[in-house]
C-alpha cells in the first residue's frame, strides 16, 4: 500500500495530470481533494435532511397536543434526526476536512491510502441510503431514539431494525477506515522536519480523534451484533428471561457514546485554534498544553460513560465514582477555553466571518459545558435527566459547538480550496442570523427541561406552551439561514474576488505559505521546506 | 505505525466489546455492586454467630413476565429477621394454562448494597421450574443475610421476576 502512494507522487512528477473528466472523475477519485469535498457536500445534504427531520419536530412541538404528525412517527424524527446528525453531518464533515487538510497541513502528496479512501467515502451514501429507506417501509424507520436502548430496540422494534444494524455497522467501517488512514498518514507521511510537536493543532486533535475512532467504532459494531443476535438468533445479551441484562445494553452503548461525543468536538477544538491565533495576529498560546489536554480529554472519555446512567439504579459508590471523574474533565476543557482567550488577550484583532464563527463557538460551547457540569452531578441529574434540559446540553455544544466550528473551518478555508473569497457581507448576516436564531431556539429549552418537560415525546402540558412555541420560531429561522448558507456555499464556488496564496493577514502554516489557492490537484509531490 | 498494525486495534476493540458483557458481571460479583444474591452451602453456616440484638425487616416481591401465564406470590409478605440466621420463606406459583410451561426465576436484593450480603443455600431460583397445566406448587427460598451487613440497613427487598423460557 505503501508503494502504492509513492508510485502515484513519482507518477505524478512526469506528468502533473488534472482531474479526470466527467461524473466518473468522482467515483473513482482517489485524491484527497476530491474526497474531501465530496465528504463536505455529503454531510451537507445531510445536514439539511436530518434538519427538516428537525423542522418537524418543531412544527409538531409549537404548540401542545397532537397537531401534525403521529407519535409513532413523531418518535421515527427524533431518531433519525439524532442518527443522521451524528453520523451523517458531523463525523463526515470533520473527516472531510480531514481530508482536505491533513496532507496540505503536514506537506504529505495525499493520503497514505488513496484507494480505501475512495471505498472509505463511498460507503456512507449507500449505508445513508438504506437507513432513509426505512421511512418507506412497513414498520417505519428506528423509532426507539439514537441511542436504541434494549429492550425497544430488540423485543420491540420492527423488522426494519436490521437495515438499521446493517447501515450502523457500514457507517463503522468507513469511520474506522477513514481513521486508520489519517493515522497512517499522520505518523508516516509528514515533510522532513515537521516534528510531531511542530504540527499544526488540527493534525493533533485528528490524530487522537482517530485513536478514539478506532477504539469505540468496533464497540458499536460489537453492541448492534449483540442485538442482531438478540433479535434472531436466540442470544439473551440483552434479554434478562434468557440470563442477559438489558442495562449491560446501555453500558456497551455508552462506553463507546461517550468517547463518541469528544470524536464529535475534539477535531472542532483543533479547528478553533487555527482561527483564533489568525484574527488575533499573535501565536495560539500554550501549544505544548493544547496537546496534552487533548490528550488527557480523550483517555478520560474512556472512563466516565455510566454519567449517562446515573438514573438505572446504580450503587452510590457507582454514582459518585462518575460524577467524580466527569467532572474532572472540565479541567482539560478549561485549559482550553482559557488558551483561547488568553491569545486573543492584547491580540490586535479583526472579525472576519470565520473569527465570528469561532467566537461564537467559544462562548456557546462553553454554556454547554456548563450545563455538561451540572448533568454531571449526580443527585440533580435524577431531575435532569431525560428532560429538554439535556437536550439544551448536548444542542449547545453539537450546534454551536461541533457545527459552528465547520462552518467556521469553512469560511476560514474556503478562499484556499476554491481561490475565490465568499461574500463577507453575507457570511456576517449568516452569523448573526444563525446566532440569534439558535438561541432563541435552545436557550428556553434549559428552562421547560428544569421545569420537567421530558424529551422524545410528541405531547406536553401547557404550561410550556410559551416556552416551545419561541424555541420552534428560533428552530425555523436557525433552518432557513442554512438554506442561505447553501446559497453562499454555491455562490463562492463559482466566482469571487481572487484569494491570495496567504488569503488571511495572519494565516500561517503550510497550507497558507507554501500553496497557491486554490492549490493545484497534485499538491507537495515534493515535500515542502518546514521553518 | 503500520496500517496493518492499525487495523488489529479495531479488530481487539470488536472483540472487547463482547468481553464487556462477562466482564461487567465479574466487576460486579467482585464488589457487589449490582443488587446480585450470593449463593452459600448450608454447611458454611456458623450457627453461633448470630446477632440477635439487631433486627431487620425482610420483604418479598414476586412478578411474572410478559408471556407467561403464571400467577406467583409470596406466601407470606414480609420478616423480621436477625443476621446469621437460617430462615425460609416459601412463593406459590400456580399457572393458569392447559399446557406444560417453563420458567425460570431471576431474583434482585435491594438496596444493591445489601446484595453482597444475602445468600441463600437454596433456591428455586437455581434451576428452571416446569409446572403441568394447571399446576401449583409451592417454592422454598433458604436465605442468610450475613453479620457483616451495614448497621444502616433495616430493611431489605427481594423481589423475584419470572421469565418465560418457551420458545415461539
Ligand atoms: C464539560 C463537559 C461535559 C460534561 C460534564 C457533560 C456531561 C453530560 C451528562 C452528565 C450527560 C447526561 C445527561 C442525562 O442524560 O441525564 C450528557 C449528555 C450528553 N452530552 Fe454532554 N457533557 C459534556 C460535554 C459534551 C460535549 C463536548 C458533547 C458533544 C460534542 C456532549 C454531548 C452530549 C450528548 C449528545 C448527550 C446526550 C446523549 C443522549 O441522547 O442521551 N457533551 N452530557
Ligand atoms: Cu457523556
Amino acid at each position: 500500500m505503501y508503494t502504492e502512494t509513492t508510485h502515484d507522487a513519482a507518477h505524478g512528477e512526469h506528468h502533473d495530470h488534472g482531474p479526470a473528466k466527467g461524473l466518473m472523475r468522482w467515483v473513482t477519485t482517489t485524491n484527497h481533494k476530491d474526497i474531501g469535498t465530496l465528504y463536505l457536500w455529503l454531510a451537507f445534504i445531510m445536514l439539511l435532511y436530518g434538519g427538516s427531520m428537525a423542522m418537524i419536530i418543531r412544527l409538531e412541538l409549537f404548540q401542545p397536543g397532537l397537531q401534525w404528525v403521529e407519535p409513532h412517527f413523531f418518535n421515527q424524527m427524533t431518531t433519525m434526526h439524532g442518527l443522521v446528525m451524528v453520523f451523517g453531518a458531523i463525523m463526515p464533515a470533520f473527516v472531510g476536512l480531514a481530508n482536505w487538510l491533513v496532507p496540505i497541513m503536514i506537506g504529505a502528496p495525499d493520503m497514505a491510502l488513496p484507494r480505501m479512501n475512495n471505498w472509505s467515502f463511498w460507503i456512507l451514501p449507500f449505508a445513508f441510503t438504506m437507513l432513509a429507506s426505512t421511512t418507506f417501509m412497513e414498520g417505519g424507520a428506528p423509532a426507539f431514539g439514537w441511542t436504541f436502548y434494549a429492550p425497544l430496540s430488540t423485543t420491540f422494534a420492527p423488522d426494519t431494525t436490521d437495515f438499521f444494524i446493517f447501515a450502523v455497522h457500514l457507517m463503522g467501517i468507513s469511520s474506522v477506515m477513514g481513521a486508520i488512514n489519517i493515522i497512517a498518514t499522520i505518523l508516516n507521511m509528514r515533510a522532513p522536519g515537521m516534528t510531531l510537536m511542530k504540527m499544526p493543532l488540527f493534525v493533533w486533535t485528528w490524530l487522537i480523534t482517530a485513536y478514539l475512532l478506532i477504539a469505540v467504532m468496533p464497540v458499536l459494531a460489537g453492541a448492534v451484533t449483540m442485538m442482531l443476535t438478540d433479535r434472531h438468533f436466540g442470544t439473551s445479551f440483552f434479554d434478562a428471561a434468557g440470563g442477559g441484562d438489558p442495562v449491560m445494553f446501555q453500558h456497551v452503548f455508552w462506553f463507546f457514546g461517550h468517547p463518541e461525543v469528544y470524536i464529535m468536538i475534539l477535531p472542532a477544538f483543533g479547528v478553533i485554534s487555527a482561527i483564533i491565533p489568525t484574527f488575533a495576529r499573535k501565536p495560539l498560546f500554550g501549544y505544548s498544553s493544547m496537546v496534552y489536554a487533548t490528550a488527557s480529554i480523550a483517555i478520560l472519555s474512556f472512563m466516565v460513560w455510566a454519567h449517562h446512567m446515573f438514573t438505572v439504579g446504580m450503587p452510590v459508590a457507582g454514582e459518585l465514582y462518575f460524577m467524580y471523574a466527569t467532572i474532572l474533565i472540565s479541567v482539560p476543557t478549561g485549559v482550553k477555553v482559557f488558551n483561547w482567550v488568553t491569545t486573543m488577550w492584547k491580540g490586535s484583532m479583526t472579525f472576519e466571518t470565520p473569527m465570528l464563527w469561532a467566537l461564537g463557538f467559544i462562548v456557546m460551547f462553553t454554556i454547554g459545558g456548563f450545563s455538561g457540569l451540572m448533568l454531571g452531578v449526580a443527585p440533580v441529574d435524577t431531575q435532569y435527566h431525560d428532560t429538554y434540559f439535556v437536550v439544551a446540553h448536548f444542542h449547545y455544544v453539537l450546534v454551536t459547538g461541533a457545527l459552528y466550528s465547520i462552518i467556521a473551518a469553512f469560511y476560514y478555508w474556503v478562499p484556499k480550496w476554491t481561490g475565490h473569497m465568499y461574500d463577507e457581507k453575507l457570511g456576517k448576516i449568516h452569523f448573526w442570523w444563525s446566532t440569534i436564531a439558535v438561541n432563541v431556539l435552545f436557550f428556553p429549552q434549559h428552562f421547560v427541561g428544569l421545569a420537567g418537560m421530558p424529551r422524545r415525546i410528541p405531547d406536553y402540558s401547557l404550561q410550556f406552551a410559551e416556552f416551545n412555541a419561541i424555541s420552534s420560531i428560533g428552530g425555523f429561522a436557525f433552518g432557513l439561514a442554512q438554506v442561505f448558507f447553501l446559497y453562499i456555499v454555491i455562490k463562492t464556488i463559482r466566482g469571487g474576488e481572487k484569494a491570495t496564496a496567504q488569503v488571511w493577514e495572519g494565516a500561517t502554516g503550510l497550507e497558507f505559505e507554501q500553496l497557491p489557492s486554490p492549490p493545484p490537484y497534485h499538491s507537495f509531490t515534493e515535500a515542502p521546506p518546514v521553518r | 505505525m503500520s496500517p496493518l498494525k492499525l487495523a488489529a486495534i479495531p479488530l481487539l476493540m470488536f472483540g472487547f466489546g463482547f468481553a464487556l458483557v462477562p466482564l461487567y458481571d465479574v466487576f460486579c460479583d467482585i464488589t457487589g455492586l449490582n443488587g446480585k444474591t450470593g449463593r452459600i452451602e448450608a454447611a458454611e453456616i456458623d450457627a453461633s454467630q448470630v446477632d440477635t440484638s439487631r433486627t431487620i425487616e425482610v420483604r418479598f416481591l414476586a412478578n411474572t413476565n410478559t408471556g407467561l401465564p403464571w400467577d406467583f406470590q409470596p406466601l407470606v409478605k414480609k420478616m423480621e429477621i436477625h443476621p446469621g440466621q437460617v430462615y425460609e420463606a416459601v412463593f406459590r406459583v400456580r399457572s393458569a394454562s392447559d399446557r406444560t410451561t417453563l420458567g425460570q426465576a431471576v431474583p434482585s436484593v435491594s438496596p444493591g448494597l445489601a446484595a453482597e450480603h444475602f445468600n441463600k443455600t437454596e433456591c428455586f431460583c437455581f434451576t428452571e421450574q416446569e409446572l403441568a397445566g394447571r399446576e401449583t406448587l409451592d417454592m422454598p427460598v433458604r436465605f442468610v443475610v450475613g453479620t457483616g451487613i451495614s448497621d444502616n440497613i433495616e430493611q431489605i427487598t427481594l423481589s423475584y421476576t419470572f421469565f418465560s423460557l418457551d420458545k415461539g
